[in-house]
């Protein structure tokens, strides 16, 4: 066992990799080239561009499939996906076991996948643990270790070859038959595919599956044909009621619509809302409630936004529309009005990637450009380190999405609730540490706002305002003498069973399994 | 048949901030205890504590208590474990009072605003907890309506540990007692405690207010309470407005009058509109009453909590008609009533001048206020004064830029 710089404890070994313990934001550098695909020639390839094959188990005999290799998947079908599950029952249909599986996301209707962790097809998975699933490994039931990694942190294992994809399954709801592809037209319409743009770049196979295969070319292709092995026909790649709903409801919580509230005046009276500047608001119902308090103050000051980063919503929408922001940055698309502007303004949207807005292997990235982003987390501590991947109870309960990326803006705020029903949200310290107070500028709740003291600028540009500032150990005080004292710790075992990979590569924390 | 059960508190979909408690008596002299908490492994060790201090306190064995926990903070497990304990031994009348938070301060205070008063649930623990957040003039936890005749011995108990231990921050902290004799004994449970202004509902007559104000007054001295307990009268019948004027000069201790317009269109017999014709004499008659005994003004609650522009409209009548307050049941609307009762920069400018007046009066040391050739009468004085006072605390001048 060996302990990072935050003093979390961490296992030697990661899945047979040794543990680069997280060092600093910043501090670790890594050396030599990145990594790459083996080199393909088009001699292999059919000259009229045509790879369709009849099916995923025919792509998967093709593409050489067997025990132990890596597969990959990407989540814009977010809840409506209908591929990932398809993948390892076919996988299991052809008997390969032991098979490590890296999404960039899952959902709960992902569930049937512990089949598979159980039946031997799938050796672990290292991607985000929800639900069953976390609770899964939660338990100590998953044969490796869990690794969770942050969007931008996982175009940097594949980059600096810390995880090697042998396929890649990309599931497009617009493909032609060279491969091709993009997600804003047919049924599936997701709006962006660019979270499956690295396993296209770094994988040794490609397959895209599609339900909408047209005459080359698609257009416009966000997926390069040129990347791809095979393409495979289904007749139902995802529930289109699912791929983009669920999360684009504005929030009717009193408390927390004060919360986003809140959040827009601070915003307004720190001086960052400004002719020309920039904010990113996260899918959440309070997140979405922010900008809509935003808009309101935007439009009263007269003041307009440079560029927002989505996810596309009708809300974000609404403000391109009305002119009140230049570009909509996407990276992903959340609601059916986002899919749709995507389609009829595709010179004010900005298709985004992992590699551009995240990645820490580029030359900068975009994240760190935004003058405020507003996340949310599970717990935030008196250090303002903050958890987003488990409850205070220990099990693992959510991916780290952007997150950990997005921290990277010149101002990073907090949206919580000081606790929920009995469950303290500013505490001690954090259960699980996944993001670094130092990185951490401004904590929003009902009971007031705190400011990183590391944020002295920010301290001063507020001191004149009527906002309710507080220091988050007041903050956590009241909290305590509401919900009757400090909280146990969990039960934890003496197993890790997760990682949580810093967006450089090096491990921020790990989970140990919980005695239920 | 011997009792042999009771229950408290509420469980399934949807509850949240609460509990379940069953005590059933068992033979033998052991506690059996059989808890079930949401938050079990961050409170569970707590929980079993504060469960068996309470049956500790009240010196019981020979029981089983089931509890089943949806997140519910302590002042509300204890409330609900007292509850069912005294509805299986009736003959227990002693209180569990939970520690009081050290944040909850009560001061009775005459003059202040009461522009918005929240109404919650007596018996809804989950709205009660973040309501001071939301800053409304006035928290009233109700006792009335909105508890079911079946949960009033629950809600009685709910609230009286929810005002000891829930801090409503600057907000006053009323009660809605039930029309009496109910309330009269509501009140034994609720003066007592941290309460800074009583509502009495469906008030008719003086004597009304007068019985009220006795019992308060037993109750203060016994619990040796100092400060003077508030009171505001609701009238909601044609008797009641007929009798408006005594009942509002009926006790010291008024502050406010106010009219609850549901029971009262129903009772004179007319259909509830949007314009409010069926109402206004009523209204004018609180109004008028109220002013005559220097007491506020405040109109009925708007219910409709979809609708702001509808609440916007209602509050600015409200205001026209001589009303300083109005009624609400959801944290948004406070601010739409609050923003509708702020003085507008006419009303400040005017009262700013006057202010100026009575500055150089002063100085002149004269008692007569004149504004150029006219002569400034005391009402208007006063009314310049509320004015710039609200103007004040809503931020639209400065301390001390009045002039």
């Amino acid at each position: 066992m060996i302990k990072n710089v935050l003093g979390r404890e961490l296992p030697d070994e990661i899945n047979g990799r040794k543990t680069i313990p997280f060092m600093g934001v910043g501090k670790y550098r890594p050396e030599g080239k990145k990594a790459a695909p083996p080199i393909p020639t088009c001699a292999d390839y059919p000259p009229d561009g045509n790879k369709v094959v009849s099916s995923l188990r025919e792509a998967f005999e093709k593409c050489g499939l067997r025990d132990g290799m890596t597969i990959s998947a990407h989540h814009h079908f977010r809840n409506g996906d209908k591929v990932i599950n398809k993948i390892f029952d076919v996988a299991h249909e052809m008997g390969v076991k032991d098979l490590t599986f890296i999404p960039s996301a899952l959902f709960p209707c992902h569930e049937p996948l512990i089949d598979h962790l159980k039946n031997g097809t799938i050796h672990h998975i290292e991607g985000s643990l929800n639900g069953p699933l976390g609770r899964f490994c939660s338990e100590g039931k998953m044969r490796g270790m869990g690794v969770l990694r942050s969007h931008g942190g996982r175009y940097q294992a594949i980059q600096d070859g810390e995880v090697h994809i042998d396929i890649a399954v990309i599931a497009a709801p617009c493909a032609d038959p060279f491969g091709n592809a993009n997600g804003v037209f047919g049924k599936s319409a997701c709006g962006l595919l660019g979270f499956a743009l690295a396993d296209s770049q770094y994988a040794d196979r490609v397959i895209v599956v599609t339900d909408n295969l047209v005459d080359f070319p698609c257009a416009p292709f966000q997926i390069h044909g040129n990347l791809v092995d095979y393409v495979v026909v289904m007749d139902e790649i995802g529930d289109p009621t699912k791929i983009v709903s669920g999360t684009t409801q504005i929030t009717k919580s009193p408390d927390r619509l004060y919360i986003a509230e809140l959040i827009a005046r601070f915003i307004r009276d720190s001086g960052i809302m400004r002719d020309g500047f920039s904010f990113q608001a996260g899918a959440g119902g309070t997140s979405l409630a922010f900008a809509v308090f935003l808009k309101e103050m935007m439009k009263e000051a007269g003041v307009k936004a440079r560029f927002i980063r989505g996810g596309s919503n009708k809300y974000l929408v609404e403000m391109l529309e009305e002119g009140l922001t230049d570009y909509i940055l996407d990276g992903q698309t959340f609601d059916l009005a986002g899919v749709e502007s995507i389609r009829n303004h595709p010179n004010k949207h900005i298709t985004t990637s992992p590699f551009t807005s995240y990645n820490y292997h580029s030359k900068g990235n975009f994240a760190s450009m935004v003058d405020a982003v507003v996340l949310g987390a599970t717990e935030v501590d008196i250090n303002f380190n903050a958890n987003v991947v488990t409850h205070s109870d220990g099990v693992l309960l959510h991916g780290i999405g952007g997150w950990q990326n997005c921290l990277f803006s010149k101002c990073t705020i907090l949206a919580v609730p000081s606790f929920r029903d009995r469950i303290p949200v500013i505490v001690d310290e954090v259960t699980t540490l996944c993001g670094p107070g130092e990185l951490i500028d401004v904590i929003v709740t009902e009971r007031g706002i705190a400011i990183n003291p590391r944020r002295e600028d920010l301290i001063e540009s507020v001191k004149n305002s009527d906002l309710p500032i507080r220091k988050i150990e007041e903050i956590k005080e009241e909290v305590e003498d509401i919900c009757g004292g400090k909280p146990q710790k969990p039960n934890w075992g003496d197993k890790f069973v997760a990682a949580i990979k810093w967006v450089d590569g090096t491990v921020i924390d790990a989970v140990k399994n919980v005695i239920f | 048949m011997e009792t042999k059960s009771a229950t408290c508190g509420r469980k399934g979909e949807g509850v949240r901030s609460d509990c379940f408690v069953k005590i059933e008596k068992i033979s033998g002299n052991s506690i059996e205890l059989d808890i079930s908490s949401k938050v079990e492994r961050l409170y569970g060790d707590k929980i079993r504590e504060d469960v068996l201090q309470i049956l500790n306190f009240y010196n019981l064995e020979g029981i089983k208590l089931t509890l089943q926990d949806f997140g519910a903070l302590p002042f509300v497990l204890f409330a609900r474990i007292e509850c069912a304990i005294k509805r299986l031994f009736p003959e227990i009348k002693r209180d569990f009072l939970p520690p009081l938070n050290k944040g909850v301060k009560t001061k009775c205070i005459r003059e202040r605003f009461r522009r918005s008063r929240l109404y919650l649930p007596g018996n809804e623990p989950k709205f009660m907890i973040n309501a001071g957040i939301h800053k409304p003039d006035g928290i009233i936890l109700d006792l009335e309506d909105s508890v079911s005749p079946d949960e009033k011995d629950a809600a009685r108990i709910l609230v009286r540990n929810a005002l000891r231990s829930i801090n409503f921050y600057e907000s006053e902290k009323m009660v809605r007692i039930n029309q009496l004799p109910m309330g009269l004994g509501d009140l034994e449970e609720i003066v007592p405690q941290p309460v800074e202004l009583i509502l009495i509902p469906k008030c008719e007559t003086e004597e009304d207010v007068i019985n009220v104000d006795k019992k308060i007054s037993e109750l203060e001295e016994k619990s040796g309470r100092k400060e003077k307990i508030l009171l505001m009268p609701i009238i909601e019948s044609a008797k009641g407005i007929m009798n408006a004027y005594k009942i509002a000069g009926a006790s010291k201790r008024n502050v406010a009058l106010t009219i609850g317009l549901e029971d009262y269109t129903a009772d004179i017999g007319a259909e509830r509109t949007e314009e409010g014709r069926e109402s206004f004499y009523a209204r004018s008659v609180i109004v008028n009453a109220a002013k005559s005994f220097h007491l506020q003004a405040i109109d009925t609650v708007y219910s409709d909590v979809s609708n702001m522009e509808g609440l916007k409209k209602a509050t600015l009548e409200a205001k026209s008609l001589g009303f300083e307050g109005k009624g609400c049941i959801h944290p948004r609307q406070i601010k739409v009533i609050h923003e509708a009762f702020k003085p507008t920069e006419k009303e400040v400018e005017k009262a700013m001048k006057i202010a100026k007046a009575i500055e150089e009066a002063k100085k002149r040391g004269s008692g007569v206020i004149s504004l150029g050739s006219k002569m400034v009468d005391p009402p208007v004085v006063k009314r310049a004064e509320r004015i710039l006072k609200l103007a004040k605390e809503m931020g639209l001048i400065q301390e001390g830029k009045n002039d």
